[in-house]
Parts: structure tokens; sequence; C-alpha cells
């Protein structure tokens, strides 16, 4: 049991490692969901905004990790090796659910109750804040959600620019062909996606209004 | 110019609480589908006039247009003296209750949260507003102790458009502008609702717009009946004198009228 002793003889390493994933993520969420929830709100009256900002994001989807990294090192300012770099990336890849499920669950709102809103008085700030916003929250949380899971899994990758994290272990792990050591990186990688998932699961269900 | 729209005061143009003059609207697209076109009304404070067509008339367009969710093309819509392009339109719309097909109550908030709506919105002490609460629940024949804290999903449809008055009245509006209320319920509730609703716009003496496809119901609500086709006003008069009137279109309603099983006009 080669890989059972390298966890027991390293969990201090395992811990530490997981726990700068984990802010990486934090970090990179906290940021795409300041930048993604009020431009989901913005883009909802302004279609032209909207076609520019939902495309941008798709486009960041779709470059793979490992190149966006890469393309992001010789960037000033954003750019260079290790953490600043890897939170903009991440921040990059999380940004398209969360502004799309904002916008979905915004204009998924039955329009009769919108048109009541409307019709009783309540200014568009107050449709936006008290009606539109607390009825599309599930939603949202639901983009979120999605957004968590792709983040903990890319930021495994940021590895690659010297942002710490998971990914060094399985970094070296491919490198020394060591599967202890990949799944040193992968496990935990693995729980803490399993466990954000259930836990703004759970969250989610709450929140729903049917 | 903003005219205050208390309930007490009845300004001097109150004779034509709203008035329409030569309004034309149409839908602002390359076809410019004419919806409505060159109607004048004038409606006096305490009517209840009933909007009748078929679908396509234009008379939930007509609705619209009084509360300023849609500003007429050619034309002006008077509220109380004021034309609704002059009028604050969330100041306007406050004066005005609406109710629609489907209730449209807020599913996130109780029953009393929906119907508190207005009054919270105009910064209503929290007492008097839950005072107000009470009262509606009990005139449209809810039971405060046993609704208020309700969801709408926890509603029948019938109990859904109760609650959708209330709303409407809370503030108490001086016009109430209603769109098919009753439209959407099973034919026992529905008689139900619209027996109860007319003994209560007698009592509350609101100018009452309501529009409806239902002769049957337009001749038990309405104190004038106003037909509209294609856009155009096409008659206008009292209940009884409506079943006399000769057009088309009247007898056609008429003629719905006596197919309809167990309908008495």
């Amino acid at each position: 049991m080669t890989t059972w002793s390298f966890f027991a003889d390293h969990r201090a390493e395992i811990l530490g490692a997981t726990l700068d994933h984990l802010m990486l993520v934090i970090i990179a969420m906290m940021i795409a969901i300041i930048i993604g929830v009020p431009l989901g709100m913005l883009i909802v009256q302004r279609p032209t905004l909207r076609t520019i900002a939902l495309g941008i994001a798709s486009i960041f989807q779709t470059i793979p990790s490992l190149a966006l990294f890469g393309f992001l090192i010789p960037i000033p300012f954003i750019g260079g090796i290790g953490k600043r770099t890897a939170i903009v990336a991440l921040v990059l890849y999380a940004l398209l659910p969360i502004l799309r499920n904002t916008y979905v669950g915004l204009t998924g709102i039955d329009p009769a109750v919108l048109e009541a809103a409307e019709a009783m008085g309540m200014t568009r700030a107050q449709i936006l804040f008290r009606v539109r916003f607390p009825l599309a929250l599930a939603v949202i949380l639901a983009g979120i959600r999605t957004a968590t899971i792709i983040t903990i899994g890319v930021a495994t990758i940021a590895a690659a620019i010297g942002a710490g994290g998971l990914g060094t272990f399985i970094f070296r792990g491919v490198a020394l062909v060591s599967d202890a050591l990949i799944l040193a990186g992968a496990i935990p990688a693995a729980l803490l996606a399993l466990l954000a998932d259930f836990l703004l699961g759970l969250l989610e269900r709450r929140l729903k209004v049917s | 110019m903003l005219l205050s729209i208390e309930m007490n005061t009845k300004p001097a143009l109150s004779a034509k609480t709203i008035e329409f003059r030569e309004v034309s609207f149409h839908i602002n697209d390359i076809l410019k589908r004419l919806i409505v076109s060159g109607v004048s009304l004038e409606i006096p404070e305490g009517e209840t006039l009933v909007l009748l067509g078929r679908s396509g008339s234009g008379k939930t367009t007509l609705l619209k247009l009084i509360n300023g969710m849609l500003l007429p093309t050619e034309g002006e819509v008077l509220v109380q003296g004021s034309s609704t392009r002059d009028w604050d339109l969330t100041r306007l719309r406050r004066g005005i209750g609406y109710v629609i097909q489907d209730a449209g109550l807020f599913p996130h908030f109780t029953v009393a949260e929906n119907v508190a709506l207005v009054p919270v919105l105009e910064r209503w002490e929290s007492a008097r507003t839950a005072a107000r609460v009470q009262e509606m629940l009990h005139l449209v024949g809810l039971d405060h102790r046993e609704f208020a804290y309700r969801r709408p999903r926890e509603l029948s449809g019938g109990q859904r458009q109760r609650v959708g008055v209330a709303r409407a009245l809370a503030a108490d509006p001086p016009i109430l502008l209603m769109d098919e209320p009753f439209g959407a319920l099973d034919p026992v509730t529905r008689s139900e609702l619209q027996r109860e609703f007319s003994a209560l716009a007698r009592r509350l003496g609101k100018t009452i717009v309501f529009v409806t496809h239902d002769l049957h119901e337009a001749l038990l609500l309405a104190s004038r009946i106003v037909l509209l086709q294609a856009g155009r006003i096409v008659a206008s008069a009292p209940p009884q004198e409506f079943l006399r009137l000769d057009h088309p279109e009247v007898r056609a309603f008429t003629a719905s009228l006596a197919a309809a099983p167990g309908a008495s006009a």
C-alpha cells in the first residue's frame, strides 16, 4: 500500500495544498460573482451589451485552460507567474455560467407577475430588487454551483504556472510517473468538488420558490 | 403637472375620470399594425364600464392605455384631467388598481405581503398596513387567520383571484382596471365571484373598467357596455338597451348568449 503510506507521510503537505487550492477557488469565485451577477442584471435591459458580454464569456470558455494560463503570462499587470494570473484565468472561466444563469433567471419569470408589478406602480429598480432578483436567486445559485465545480477542476491546472494548489502533486506525479503523487492531488480535488456541489445544491433547494 | 389622486378629494374634473380623445395605437414594428383606431370615450366617476369584444378587438390595449402601460400613438388619454403622457407613471399606477386573469401574485410573498404591496410602496405605517390587509381580506371573503400567511401556490384559482382583488383595492384607488379577472376559473367559482364582485363594486362606488368577452358577465356587472370590433367602438349602451341595439356584432354576441346553456339575459 505505497499510496496510503504516501498519504500518511505527507498529510500535512496535502492538507496545505488543499487549503491553497480552496483559497484560489474562493477568491476567484468571489471576483466572478461580483462581476457576473451585476453584469447579468445589467444585460437584461440591454440587448447589444448582452450579445457582446455573453459572446466574450463564451469564447473564454472554449479556450483550453492550459492555453489560457499560457496566454496570460506575458500580459502586463494581470499576467506573469503565480497566483494572480491563475485567479484571472479562473475568473474568466467562472464568468459564463454565472452571467448566463443570472440573465436566464431574471428573464424567465412569469410575465403575469411582472405585468402586475409594473401596473401596481413599482419602479424599474423595485421590480429588479424585490421581484426579479428574489425569484431568480435559485437559478443564479445553480450557475454559481456549476462555476464553482468548473473552477475547482481548472484550478489544478493553475499549478502549471506556479500558482500552487493540488495541481502541484498531479504535475509532479505525471513527471515522476507516480500514481501516489497523482492521487494525492486528484482525490482531494474530487472530494472538494463533490462537497461544494452538495452544499450549494442544498442552499439552492432552500431558495427555490415554486 | 401632477394631480393628487386621493380618494376623498373630488377634483373639479371628476365628471370625466377617464377620457379617450381620438386615440389610436399601433404596434411599433415594420407592419405598423393598428390595434386601436380613433377611439373617443368618456368614463364618468363611479361608472362600471365593461369593454366587450372578441379576442384581438383591442380591449386589453384600451385598458393598458389608461394606466400608461401603453401610450397612445395618436390622440390622448386623460386620467383625472391629465394626459397619461404628462403623468408620473408610478404615481398614476399607484392610484389605479389592476387585476388580471392569472392574478399575477408574487410567488415569494405571502398573501398578506401581496395585499400590502402598494401600501408598503407608499410607505404606510406598518400598523395601518396590517389593519388594511385584514380589512381587505375580509372584504373579499377570505379569513385573515387562515390565509394571511399562505403562499399563492397554496391557494385555489378562485382564492388567488380574491387576493388579486384585495391587492388592487388595498391603497383605496379611485380607479380599478380588470382584465378578464374571472376568465380562467371554473364555471361555478366564476359565477360565485361575479355575483360577489357585482355587489362589492356597487358598494365601493369606484370607477371600474372591466374587460371581458363574455356578454353574460358584461350584463351582470356593467352600468354601460362598450362593444369593440377590430379596434373601434361599434356600440355603447347600458345593459338593457344594449341587447336591443341593431348592429351585426351586437347580434353576434346576443346569439352567443342565447346559445349558452343555462344562461339568462
